[in-house]
């Protein structure tokens, strides 16, 4: 895939008006975040390791992401969202009793770890949680669709697009205080935003009205 | 709040008895705090999150802002279980206005009415007429930014500021409406187009829903609050409250939680404003072997009416940039449908705006569709050309919808709250209208790939409606309840009916009136 805005880094604003003081802490805090230990065992984290990958894979060219440790860190925390269906237990436990029904998954199909399989394979798993096409024991009670819709894909998405690498992917302004924008009409933008490169974008090069 | 590590002087109550206790500093609590504590009043106001201070404390980060939700358990149910936490939740000093949209917008007069004027859902035992000019206060005290004229409904007077430049989003909802042939305005909303004291005007930086770190954002932390505290008022943060406390039929104060251990204030009056979840779930919790069933609730309806708005949205692509992420969302909008009832075939009105998703939250829109892997990064890529529109749509009253308690509980050790939701037939019918409608609006200005969002909700209102009869409601007109005469209640749960828009500016302005009935009341000796 072609990344759009080849020769933008959200992170070249770091020490520009867009970033307040806040904003450089928490970011240079999320970028150094490392996996946190003993939360997940060595299958689980693999399990997870192969999920993230799977459904949030990172921009090419861009830098690595943390969204792996993030979601740990969620896990490690027990951190909620403020709400819940009554037949989902909370963060944690959610999260651990679906990796493990994961993992029983790929064993039942392939005879295999679900951190061994083919990429496709694992895909084939991960669309038969989306649809609630289960056959192991391990899901008990916990429904693979709600646990995809309500916990799985919320959380990896919510940490992915939390990554400054995705944001300058997709050509995000970013942090903006205390700067913001002046240029706020279509086909306009600052020069501290992100343009978009003319080959990706050739068919609609006639509505472009780049003044900068 | 205004100026780096600056400091205000508050007072310190203690804990002997105060003519008021508040619990919830939002939109309705902290706006009656300001309006007590100037009538002269003795006044605490408590919340169960934290005082921040926006330009040291809060980010430009979707995650790290998280911090001012409410993100403590509670369970959803229902035919159609609705988000809470981010969505329309609070856990701060001036609750969830400090991440409000800030659209600012008054209910159709007829709306007062519904049931006697309109034949659907419940007459507010209020006057239209009355409330326009708490409208007034409210816009006042906010500085609105809005236009000269408004399209709809009962003249008014012309926005204290000006309205704000339209952004892309705005722009094409402008263009739809009128190549429909409706009328669309700027929004009124309540972020400044021009200095305010110490406070800069809106930067359009676009993170409105993560906290405003500029103060342009007319908040209850930055407007009402500053005026309580220098009125006389306590606000006391990080307090949770567990339970209102009750002798020979009248509220005696509150226990809440704070620095580690229970307390207890006393108070002559006690109002609680803990919004359309917390609220009824005190008043049940607070239950004892002279209120049975929970306080104020001789009627069985604390908890019951709970009705949100709907949220839906139309989303495609453009050939322009758009660039959605810049500017407050919702600058510009169209009532057409909550002024016009010609067509339809349910009842109720709804208006749509023009929105504007940060990444993570764009992420969950376009991932709810069914897309992840390779073809999620591909769309998401395509960021900066989505545009797309946004109803708020009236959601009728129905007591199946309600807050009960689950037996859960949190760390307090107090039961968690089980919010149950579905729609009925009249949801359904106008969601298909309003997505028929918004959809043929963006077809128009040239927007394709379109696809709809059909899940989304917002807002909170009911639990504890108001009436003019006991037997059927929770508190009167002045927000007083009908059984425990120093119990009030001020937030959106005493909303007997939605509206078709956006509540914050009908809480602060029913604030305000209760602010002005109790002095009223005082004054004649008939607290």
């Amino acid at each position: 895939m072609a990344d759009p805005f080849s020769a933008y880094d959200v992170l070249a604003k770091r020490d520009t008006p867009s970033w307040n003081e806040r904003t450089r802490d928490v970011i240079d805090k999320r970028l150094a975040l490392a996996i946190a230990e003993n939360v997940l065992g060595d299958t689980q984290l693999a399990t997870l390791r192969v999920i993230v990958a799977r459904v949030c894979p990172d921009p090419p060219d861009r830098p690595a992401t943390n969204t792996l440790a993030m979601i740990v860190r969620k896990i490690a925390e027990d951190e909620g969202d403020g709400y819940r269906p009554h037949t989902l237990p909370r963060t944690a436990e959610c999260w651990r009793r679906g990796l493990d029904a994961i993992e029983d998954e790929a064993r039942l199909r392939f005879n295999c770890g679900f951190a061994s399989i083919e990429p496709d394979q694992a895909d084939e798993i991960l669309y038969a949680v989306e649809s609630g096409k289960m056959c192991s024991e391990l899901w008990g009670n916990l429904s693979p669709e709600l646990f995809w819709k309500w916990r799985l894909l919320p959380d990896l998405v919510s940490s992915h697009w939390a990554q400054p690498s995705l944001w300058s992917a997709m050509g995000f302004g970013g942090p903006a205080s205390p700067r913001g924008y002046v240029r706020l009409t279509e086909n306009r933008h600052d020069p501290w935003e992100a343009s978009e490169d003319a080959a990706t974008n050739s068919s609609h090069a006639l509505s472009q009205d780049h003044e900068e | 709040m205004f100026t780096h590590d600056g400091w205000v002087p508050m007072r310190d109550y203690g804990e002997d008895a105060v003519d008021f206790v508040i619990v919830g500093t939002g939109a309705g609590g902290g706006t009656l705090a300001c309006k007590l504590a100037e009538a002269g009043f003795s006044v605490i106001a408590m919340d169960a999150g934290a005082y921040w201070r926006p330009l040291e404390d809060f980010a430009s980060d979707e995650q790290e802002q998280t911090k001012l939700y409410w993100t403590d358990d509670r369970i959803v149910d229902g035919d159609d279980p609705i988000h809470l936490g981010a969505n329309n939740s609070g856990k701060a000093v001036g609750g969830s206005t400090v991440h409000y949209m800030m659209v600012s917008l008054r209910f159709r007069p007829e709306w007062f009415n519904s049931r006697t004027k309109l034949g659907y859902g419940a007459d507010w035992p209020l006057e239209w007429r009355e409330m326009w000019r708490y409208y007034r206060e409210a816009e006042e005290a906010l500085c609105i930014s809005g236009p000269v004229r408004y399209p709809w409904g009962p003249q008014r007077p012309r926005y204290p500021y000006r309205a704000h430049p339209l952004n892309a989003p705005a722009r094409y909802l402008a263009r739809g409406a009128e190549k429909l042939g409706i009328a669309w305005s700027e929004t009124p909303i309540a972020t400044l187009s021009a200095p305010r004291g110490k406070a800069h005007p809106c930067v359009y930086r676009g993170f409105c829903a993560s906290g405003c770190t500029t103060n342009a954002k007319q908040s209850v932390l930055n407007t009402w609050l500053p005026r309580a505290l220098a009125a006389g008022a306590e606000i006391r943060d990080l307090a949770m409250a567990g339970r209102v406390e009750t002798k020979n039929g009248r509220a005696t104060g509150v226990h809440y939680f704070r620095n580690g251990q229970w307390r207890f204030q006393c108070a002559r009056n006690v109002v609680v404003a803990g919004y359309a979840i917390e609220t009824p779930r005190l008043l049940l919790n607070s239950s004892s072997s002279e209120f049975p069933d929970g306080l104020a609730n001789s009627s069985g309806m604390v908890g019951k009416n709970l009705m949100v708005h709907l949220n839906q949205s139309v989303f495609g692509y453009s050939g322009d940039e758009i660039r959605s992420y810049k500017a407050p969302p919702s600058l510009a909008l169209t009532e057409h449908w909550n002024y016009e009832d010609r067509g339809k075939d349910y009842h109720g009105g709804w208006c749509y705006m023009a929105p504007g998703p940060l990444p993570a939250d764009w992420a969950r829109t376009v991932s709810a569709k069914g897309k992840w892997g390779a073809g999620l990064l591909e769309e998401m890529s395509r960021y900066n050309h989505a545009v797309g529109l946004k109803m708020v749509g009236e959601v009728l009253p129905y007591e199946r919808n309600r807050v009960s308690l689950s037996e859960q509980t949190d760390r307090y050790g107090l039961p968690i709250a089980r919010v149950t939701f579905g729609f009925g037939d009249n949801e359904r019918a106008m969601r298909t209208h309003a997505l028929d409608f918004m959809d043929r609006a963006l077809d128009a200005v040239g927007v394709t790939e379109r696809w709809r969002n059909e899940e989304e909700t917002a807002h909170l209102m009911g639990t504890a409606r108001m009436g003019e009869d006991p037997a059927t409601s929770v508190v009167n007109a002045d927000c007083r309840s009908w059984d425990i005469p120093n119990l009030w209640v001020c937030d959106g749960s005493v909303f007997p009916t939605s509206g078709g828009v956006n509540p914050s500016l009908t809480i602060q302005a029913l604030a305000c009136r209760t602010g002005d009935r109790i002095a009223e009341l005082a004054a004649r000796g008939e607290l």
